[in-house]
């Protein structure tokens, strides 16, 4: 993008002087070194890089991380970047939060942040709990959670974050977990490469409050039967020999399937590009939740329209149809009269 | 056909107060607003009143869909646009039924007769037609036939006459300008700019607007017409404008004079919407819109772009400012630059959303949790609304902090003539980014502290993204003094709301002295107000003061801090009202602040005091 080099970096560079405060144990730390490992990779200055979040525990994170930064309120992170990302197109805004930060009292600027568009890699830390307030159901708990605030077992049906993204026109979204470093690092290189709003959903353990809400699915011994790679051009099969696979249904449906039932040119080959975001949908539904076989990987990655590039041509046209700013001009351009 | 015609008697008026009143649809606030057009160009002094209902289209025909302009045009120099209308242009019976109370007694009245049939009768709640009932006896009457004579006129050149009735309004702005001796060619040539495309419409109306005319000049009907001089004004060039245009102009200059780009989060409300489409208007100025998908998500991009480097601005009504609490209070925390304007309505809740009030000024001072000071700027004049955005500008930018900018109703859509400033006169606002580290850690490493204060302002440093060395991390929670980290230090807790308070109350060395007018030195009565109260003031304390009664005006522009020396003018009076468009919102806060026994004069009727309304109040508090 830039002919200037950027002087290489190391993790340590990227990291702040500040101690992460989380519980011993918690999934935040796994994804904190992640990022702060890769972020070498991506070859940015620190200071072109902002990290902004809200509220909850996942919201801790630019403190921890040596670049620029605001801890904001809660929910509102998306909209705040939107602001700053439109302001300064030059940036790297990457927003942190949790599912309740982004799903619930954020919701609303999560959906808006991504049919616009706006440049931000979004990192949604989902352990369907609220921890920092200690333990209540979150927008993705499960039916029937039982929590201080749910003694009987809560009522909503929950979010599926990867099919809100989808609904919600996001030009890139994918799934990943705490457990598996290689997977989360490539997830989020992909998603910041991609030009406009990504959103990357990151299954996190909170030990606390939730502890194993997604042994059944990540941990080592379960990951070859439970977790459905999704790679480009490649068949989506899954199993210790592969032996499973994902066939698209005449009732639009996506169905897993033993491969030797089926004819084997029925199994569906990943296209995260299709413009159409119906299959990546479908996908999405394979799963209601961390107890069956559940995709992981780029459900959708297509180009569509960066929205501060769009604001940033429209000035550029206005300069070419009203000529540079003459604030003389401005006053005068009403009807005047001279006494 | 002129020449028939006895040539009616011109009579000089130093001032006449027009007011035209239609269905919604009859395109009364155009009328009202090319009458005015064609007053200022002709060179008189004028203040308007536009009053429409809250709904697109009322039922047509009804009390609730009428819509109102008026206007005070003068050969002096005026402040409001006057109490009672001379003259009310009624289009229909729902129109004439709401507005004849306004009416000076006597005064005259202006009928669209054809309007005056039995469903708009009933429609409008009259038995039988008020026309011929003797009702109207104590008043001049015109019946005009203006419906039928627009679309006799524009038979001729093809147009349908269902679309001739929409030309009806052009008829009566004729017949109008007619009486008071306008001039017509600001209208004729507004005409062709704005329909030229359609060259039927303006046929129409060029029609509809001349045959108006000619009707008043040969209908041997009135037997006089009128006539104000032009006002004698300071020498300039002069524009008629609106609160909401010189606010949205006054925020671009801001932008220029500090040398930065202009962001602007907002989401549509009434009646502060027009901030945002002027705005969008002006991209090649680097002015950046964003229509935001709620009034939180207005404010908080307006705060990203400010950590940015931008001027943030956020514009809303009271609805919007309730919802922005919590942002404003993040900026608060953060100590970023922020312009937040409130461009007041009757609430609570809903309320009016077209009429004025100015009953947000204790939620703009305290409608935030916790030790949240941010200063305030009130408008008070249309035309004055470009400079109170440059001043809000200019303490949000000095000072690092929020600021409230206060309009109303009244001033967004009023209009008056504005002697524009020679745009060299305005003062440059001087905005330096933190560029160096400023601190040196346990390690004796050169870092940045972000909470590291201006001794003289305590305003932190300014340090946007992009710059090398300086990377920090700032946030709502409480931070430590001078480093910015995280503390829950109860020691620190205080200092660091002391800080916050005492950087606003510093604001006070900073602004001007309370504006003052009247009998300073020995008045009897002071009358304090703010905001768009100016006008009603200024003319109600002429009519008192001209009766022999000795009255000061303070006004206040800066509502916090209050001006240095308000204590003082203040205890100056034997006695102290306060006009407000609330129930008493200012005169609660100096009352606190200065234990003065200063009385509220209260007004919440969607519309602004009349001068008669302040200088009976003058009156009745008065110490004879």
């Amino acid at each position: 993008m830039t002919d200037i080099v950027v002087p290489e970096t190391t993790k340590a560079d990227w990291t702040s002087d500040q101690e992460p405060r989380w519980c011993p144990g918690c999934g935040d730390y796994s994804i904190l070194t992640a990022l702060q490992m890769m972020m070498p990779d991506l070859g940015l200055r620190r200071e072109d890089t902002v990290f902004i979040s809200g509220i909850g525990c996942a919201a801790r994170f630019p403190y921890y991380m040596n670049t620029y930064g605001i801890h904001s309120i809660h929910g509102r992170s998306p909209a705040i970047a939107t602001g700053l990302a439109m302001a300064r197109p030059d940036l790297n805004i990457f927003v942190i939060g949790g599912d309740g930060d982004m799903l619930s009292i954020g919701g609303n600027h999560l959906i808006h942040s991504l049919r616009r568009n706006v440049n931000l890699t979004i990192l949604l830390f989902n352990n369907q709990i609220y921890g920092l307030t200690k333990g209540q159901y979150s927008p993705t708990s499960e039916i029937g959670k039982i929590t201080k605030s749910t003694p009987i077992g809560s009522l909503d049906e929950p979010f599926n974050p990867v099919s809100v993204a989808l609904g919600a026109e996001a030009s890139f979204v994918a799934r990943t977990h705490d457990m598996d470093r290689a997977h989360m690092q490539e997830m989020m290189r992909r998603a910041f490469e991609h030009q406009g709003s990504s959103l990357v959903e990151v299954f996190q353990n909170c030990n606390v409050f939730n502890d194993g809400a997604f042994a059944a699915i990540t941990k080592k011994a379960n990951r070859d039967e439970m977790l459905i790679p999704l790679r480009q051009g490649e068949q989506i099969r899954f199993g210790a020999d592969n032996e499973h696979g994902v066939v698209f249904g005449a009732d639009g449906r996506a169905t897993v399937v033993d491969v030797a039932d089926v004819d084997e040119s029925q199994i569906l080959v990943h296209d995260e590009s299709r413009r159409d975001a119906s299959l990546a949908f479908a996908l999405s539904r394979l799963s209601s939740g961390p107890y069956e076989p559940t995709p992981v990987g780029i459900f959708r990655a297509v180009d569509r329209p960066e929205y501060a590039a769009e604001a940033s041509k429209q000035l550029a046209f206005a300069q070419e149809q009203s000529g540079p700013a003459d604030l003389r001009a401005l006053l005068h351009s009403h009807q005047t009269w001279e006494v | 056909m002129a020449d028939t015609a006895a040539v009616p008697e011109v009579r000089q008026l130093d001032s006449i107060i027009v007011r035209f009143a239609g269905d919604s649809g009859d395109g009364m606030q155009l009328t009202g607003d090319r009458f005015t057009n064609a007053s200022a160009v002709f060179g008189n002094d004028l203040s308007t009143l536009p009053e429409f209902p809250a709904e697109i289209r009322a039922p047509q025909g009804t009390l609730a869909g009428v819509s109102a302009f008026q206007v005070q045009v003068s050969d002096h120099d005026i402040t409001t646009p006057g109490d009672a209308p001379n003259v009310l242009i009624a289009m229909n019976p729902a129109a004439l039924k709401k507005e004849l109370h306004r009416l000076e007694p006597g005064g005259t009245i202006i009928v669209n007769e054809d309007a005056f049939e039995d469903r708009n009768l009933a429609k409008a709640g009259y038995d039988e037609t008020p026309l011929e009932d003797g009702s109207l006896d104590a008043y001049t009457m015109f019946k005009v036939p203006m419906t039928s004579l627009t679309k006799e006129v524009c038979k001729d050149i093809g147009v349908k006459p269902r679309d001739a009735e929409r030309s009806k309004n052009f008829f009566a702005l004729g017949l109008v300008s007619w009486l008071y001796t306008r001039p017509v060619e600001p209208t004729l040539d507004w005409i062709k700019a704005k329909f030229g495309r359609q060259e039927l419409v303006a046929a129409a109306n060029t029609a509809a607007f001349n045959a108006g005319h000619a009707f008043g000049e040969t209908a041997e009907y009135f037997d006089v017409t009128y006539e104000v001089r032009p006002a004698k004004l300071q020498p300039g060039v002069y524009t008629n404008i609106n609160g909401n245009t010189a606010l949205s102009w006054g925020l671009i200059a801001a932008g220029q004079l500090a040398k930065l780009p202009i962001f602007l989060g907002s989401y549509p409300i009434t009646p502060a919407s027009d901030i945002l489409h002027e705005l969008s208007k002006h991209k090649n100025f680097g002015v950046r819109t964003l229509q935001a998908e709620d009034e939180i998500a207005a404010v908080g991009s307006a705060l990203g772009a400010a950590y940015g480097g931008h001027l943030g601005i956020t514009a809303t009504s009271g609805p919007g400012i309730a919802l922005k609490g919590e942002t404003i209070g993040l900026a608060v925390s953060l100590e970023l630059p922020l312009i937040v304007i409130d461009i007041q309505r009757g609430g609570p809740s809903t309320g009016l959303p077209t009429k004025t009030e100015a009953s947000d000024l204790l939620m703009a001072m305290y409608g935030r949790h916790g030790e949240s000071p941010i200063p305030i700027v009130a408008a008070y004049t249309a035309s004055q609304c470009f400079h109170a955005a440059i001043e809000a500008a200019r303490i949000a930018l000095k000072y690092r902090t929020p600021v409230m900018l206060l309009s109303d109703g009244y001033l967004a859509n009023g209009t008056e003539p504005w002697r524009l400033p020679d745009v060299e006169s305005l003062d440059e606002i001087d905005v330096q980014f933190a560029t160096a580290t400023n601190a040196v850690d346990a390690e004796g490493n050169a870092v940045f502290h972000p909470y590291v204060r201006d001794p003289e302002t305590l305003a932190r440093p300014w340090a946007i993204p992009g710059t090398p060395e300086l990377m920090h991390r700032i946030g709502g929670i409480e931070k430590e003094d001078g480093t910015g980290n995280i503390s829950y230090d109860p020691e620190n807790h205080q200092r660091m709301t002391d800080l916050r308070a005492a950087k606003i109350a510093g604001i006070a060395n900073d602004i001007p002295p309370t504006m003052m007018a009247g009998d300073v030195d020995d008045a009897d009565l002071l009358v304090l107000g703010w905001g768009s109260t100016w006008g009603s003031i200024t003319s109600g304390m002429k009519r008192a003061r001209a009766e022999g009664n000795k009255v000061a005006h303070a006004h206040l522009t800066h509502i916090n801090p209050f001006p240095a020396d308000l204590g003082d003018v203040l205890a100056r009076y034997p006695r102290v009202i306060v006009p407000e468009m609330n129930m008493g919102q200012l005169s609660k806060l100096v009352r606190a602040e200065f234990l003065v026994d200063a009385t509220a004069v209260t007004k919440v009727k969607g519309q602004p005091f009349t001068a008669a309304e302040i200088h009976e109040a003058i009156l009745e508090n008065i110490d004879d």
